[in-house]
């Protein structure tokens, strides 16, 4: 099975034969061809191979659209809840640069002891399941291709189903997983013994495979009132995390820290977070940075949340990242929609490629102010540290609430997380392993008294599922009513007459939104805009968010709502793309007839540059097909340009016309026309309008031959001027 | 516990340590707090654990359900939900993946007690 670029993935094929389907891969993936290049004029040199089919940031299109990836690995946080969808917005995302899809797991399943079946549908995440897995892990594997890049796959190794979730996803070819066993008791109340127990066989089986594992820590960023207070703290909480897995058998290298700048402007916080990054990567220097971006500080702001994020990603420049993990702008406001992953995703590659070498010319001053602020987070994490011991360990300082407390360590303000030894999901559930106890698998962590003299440990059983495979059982589905199968069905008549349907998560779901500036005070354009909602017919209508532009003067309001329909293509009108001639041909043709033409801004009008953009030679404007243009200026009154056409025996008159107030283009254009059927030369003469607000339609109506706007290019012009020259010869 | 910013004081053993000093007494209180949580790892087991490893065998997640609670129900945990498998396939002379399959569905499970002489440590 192989992907067409120009037709959508097909869901059921990805279903299909599914009990067999076997990863190809089963590591974690970092970028290849890291260093210099030279792409367009310019030497890149924190930059990695490049995609065989991608799309490019917007401007590329000044640059050859080149597409540079850089040297970090770029992580995407996809989780609608539907794994169908989700496979979708992963093959947008790929094309913008991002190989590593996280998939965030569905609400409460940190506290299912055991594997999901199935493909449910999920809550603010996917149901983690072995057939989800799978299929997941087979879509990637033909969007790679596509891409030409290997892609990580990677989702949560925590709960209280870790050892089992580990091995699930050790067979299945899944490349990364969160695992921190002081994540579950922190922020899921999993018992405290149980979570070490088991983190430790997970880690074993996640070794196997060279999984890259991420840590917890940033969710202590997250949930602090004041975030960068947590500095120390984090560093301790990396450090019991990191030596913990290296004794378990990961190797450094594959051990990456979840690392957050903790504060966000209005806080001064390049100041604050930079000397942070610092004392972390000293500290830390031979494990991996996944560096992710804060969440602690977002509103619903997207383009707050976007600002935030280019701050962090100038940390990341400034420091390092070797996964450079990205929020969408939206999460302050829902779980994130198809298109702000892929915004996320660029706003990462844009600032990253846009900070290319910059370390090359900007240093970070060491000594001094920062070189301070390193030292004393890092005296600040020992004395934790010695405090931990000095209570009696780890389990005595989470019971004593020395964790997420809100204090700058060794300040505390008494409001940590505290947790019971024998409290939480799973207490008491640990036992003992007796003299004789035995696991005929590989890679099990900790005491096994297994047969002497095997070569490996599952000889007693003639290999586990990690020597043989084909003992993998794979359970299709449990739930008659809610799984895949239903949910395609729902949305069978899209899908298969190709209706079209705007949709922001799932398909067929029609949200769509609208952004309004109101000139009210905030309380009432917020039920005004509900209410202009409705009366444009959407359903559900919410307000998403809201912004203040002045108490009395107005309010910018954006709006969620549903359509109810859907546009059957075939119903459509979609004029044709106009062809454009050959460049040998335009200028054949410009040349052998000696084709003169006017050319002038025209009214009290200055703006010259979309004109010289259609003329000149080296913009690839007409003059470089033969024609013989006579520009005249700016600011020229239409009469003076129709008596130069006349005087020159012009063939074609270009106007430009960017100024529209009062409609004072459209008039001009009218002008032109009919000046020149006074003058008698209107069946001569092609006349062309141009400017930013002219289209085709309006120009035509004015009484001119054509207009030509926003993105038009010289060709486009040449190639109608000779095209309808040849139709007037006739 | 209620605490003022006593760094200045704390700090004070810290102070003559150089960089490389303060960075290594980091690691070697890291690998102290540690070093118990492995050991604790090392000499136990849980039902997950215990799933996972049926798991490894080729059970499904079902069957691994179906064997570790009544494994947890019979003390039994402590000798490794495989083992308990192995020891019933061989005592009845089956293969290992049919013998399970009766122990998912809560059957010979007195057989299983007996083989290991009256259970392990609940």
């Amino acid at each position: 099975m192989k992907l067409d670029k120009d037709k959508k993935i097909d869901i059921k094929e990805i279903l299909k034969d599914l009990e067999s389907y076997r990863p190809r891969r089963k590591e974690w993936h970092w970028r290849e061809g890291v260093g210099k290049r030279k792409l367009h004029s310019f030497e890149y040199r924190e930059v990695s191979d490049g995609l065989t089919n991608s799309v490019p940031l917007p401007a590329a299109k000044y640059f050859d659209n080149i597409d540079p990836q850089p040297d970090c690995v770029i992580t995407t946080e996809i989780a609608s809840g539907r794994f169908e969808d989700d496979i979708r917005r992963m093959r947008m995302a790929a094309w913008h640069g991002a190989d590593h899809m996280m998939v965030i797991r569905t609400a409460g399943q940190s506290h299912f002891d055991g594997l999901i079946e199935g493909t449910p549908e999920g809550v603010g995440g996917v149901p983690i399941t072995r057939k989800q897995v799978r299929a997941t892990r087979k879509a990637l594997d033909l969007i790679e291709d596509e891409v030409g890049r290997p892609i990580n796959f990677h989702s949560y190794i925590s709960g209280v189903a870790g050892p089992e979730i580990a091995v699930m996803f050790a067979e299945e070819g899944v490349n990364g997983a969160h695992q921190d066993p002081q994540y579950n008791v922190l922020y899921r109340n999993v018992n405290m013994v149980r979570s070490f127990v088991d983190a430790a066989v997970a880690k074993k089986v996640m070794a196997s495979t060279d999984m890259a594992q991420i840590d917890g820590a940033h969710n202590a960023n997250a949930t602090a009132r004041e975030a960068w207070k947590v500095m120390p703290e984090l560093m301790v909480q990396h450090a019991i995390n990191s030596i913990f897995s290296l004794k378990v058998g990961i190797k450094k290298e594959n051990i990456c820290l979840s690392t957050v700048p903790p504060t966000a402007p209005p806080a001064p916080c390049m100041r604050i977070d930079l000397p942070y990054a610092v004392a972390l990567r000293e500290l830390f220097k031979d494990f991996k940075m996944r560096a992710q971006m804060n969440t602690r500080y977002m509103e619903a702001c997207t383009r707050e949340a976007t600002v935030t994020h280019v701050l962090n990603l100038m940390i990341s420049r400034l420091t390092s990242a070797d996964i450079q993990s990205t929020i969408t702008p939206d999460e302050g406001r829902n779980v994130p929609w198809h298109y702000n992953n892929i915004n996320a995703v660029n706003t990462a590659k844009q600032s990253l490629v846009g900070m290319d070498g910059l370390r090359d010319i900007v240093e970070i001053r060491r000594d001094g102010e920062l070189g301070d602020k390193v030292r004393e987070l890092k005296e600040r994490a020992v004395l934790f540290m010695e405090e931990i011991i000095e209570v009696g360990g780890y389990f005595k300082a989470v019971e004593e609430g020395f964790f997420v407390d809100s204090g700058y360590y060794p300040e505390r303000n008494g409001d940590g997380i505290a947790r019971e030894i024998d409290g939480g999901i799973g207490a008491g559930t640990v036992v003992q392993r007796d003299e004789d106890y035995m696991a005929p698998v590989c890679h099990h962590f900790g005491y096994n008294n297994l047969p002497e003299g095997l070569d490996k440990a599952c000889n007693p059983i003639e290999g586990c599922t990690f020597c043989n495979p084909e003992k993998i059982v794979f359970i299709d589905e449990l739930d008659e009513n809610d799984n895949v199968n239903v949910r395609l069905e729902e949305t069978a008549e899209i899908r298969e007459k190709g209706l079209i349907k705007p949709e922001v998560e799932w398909c067929g779901d029609g949200i769509v939104s609208l952004n309004l500036f109101l000139p009210v005070e905030e309380r009432t354009a917020e039920f005004a805009a509900i209410e202009i909602g409705k009366k444009m017919g959407l359903e559900d209508v919410e307000v998403m968010n809201k912004q203040v532009m002045h108490p009395a003067e107005g309010t910018y309001v954006e709006v969620k709502g549903k359509v109810t329909f859907a546009i059957d293509p075939s119903t459509l009108e979609i004029p044709e793309e106009e062809e454009t001639l050959s460049e040998d041909e335009i200028r054949e043709y410009a040349t052998k007839n000696k084709i003169k033409v006017v050319c002038a801004t025209v009214g009290e009008d200055e703006h010259s540059v979309g004109m010289r953009e259609i003329i000149d030679i080296k913009h690839g404007g007409i003059e470089g097909f033969g024609f013989e243009c006579h520009y005249l200026g700016t600011s020229v009154p239409v009469e003076k340009v129709v008596d130069a056409a006349i005087e020159l025996d012009a063939r074609a008159i270009l106007i430009s016309t960017i100024i529209t107030h009062a409609d004072i283009h459209r008039i001009n254009m009218q002008r032109l026309h009919n000046l020149c059927v006074e003058k008698g030369i209107r069946d001569k003469v092609v006349l062309i309008g141009g400017g930013t607000q002219v289209t085709n339609e309006i120009a035509v109506e004015s009484g001119l031959d054509a207009g030509f706007g926003r993105g038009a290019k010289g060709i486009h012009v040449a190639s109608f001027l000779v095209k309808k020259l040849e139709e007037m010869e006739v | 516990m209620h605490r003022p910013d006593d760094f200045q004081e704390r700090r004070k053993h810290l102070e003559g340590l150089s960089e490389e000093e303060l960075e290594k007494r980091f690691w070697d209180l890291a690998e102290k707090i540690v070093d118990p949580l492995l050991e604790l790892a090392y000499k136990n087991t849980s039902p997950s654990i215990e799933r996972s490893v049926l798991l490894r065998m080729g059970f499904s997640s079902i069957e691994a359900n179906g064997i570790v609670d009544n494994c947890v129900k019979k003390g039994l945990l402590g000798k490794g939900a495989g083992h308990a498998v192995l020891k019933f396939a061989k005592e009845k002379d089956m293969d290992y993946l049919a013998a399970g399959k009766l122990l998912a569905e809560g059957k010979g499970w007195d057989e299983v007690e007996t083989l290991f002489q009256g259970g392990g440590a609940r």
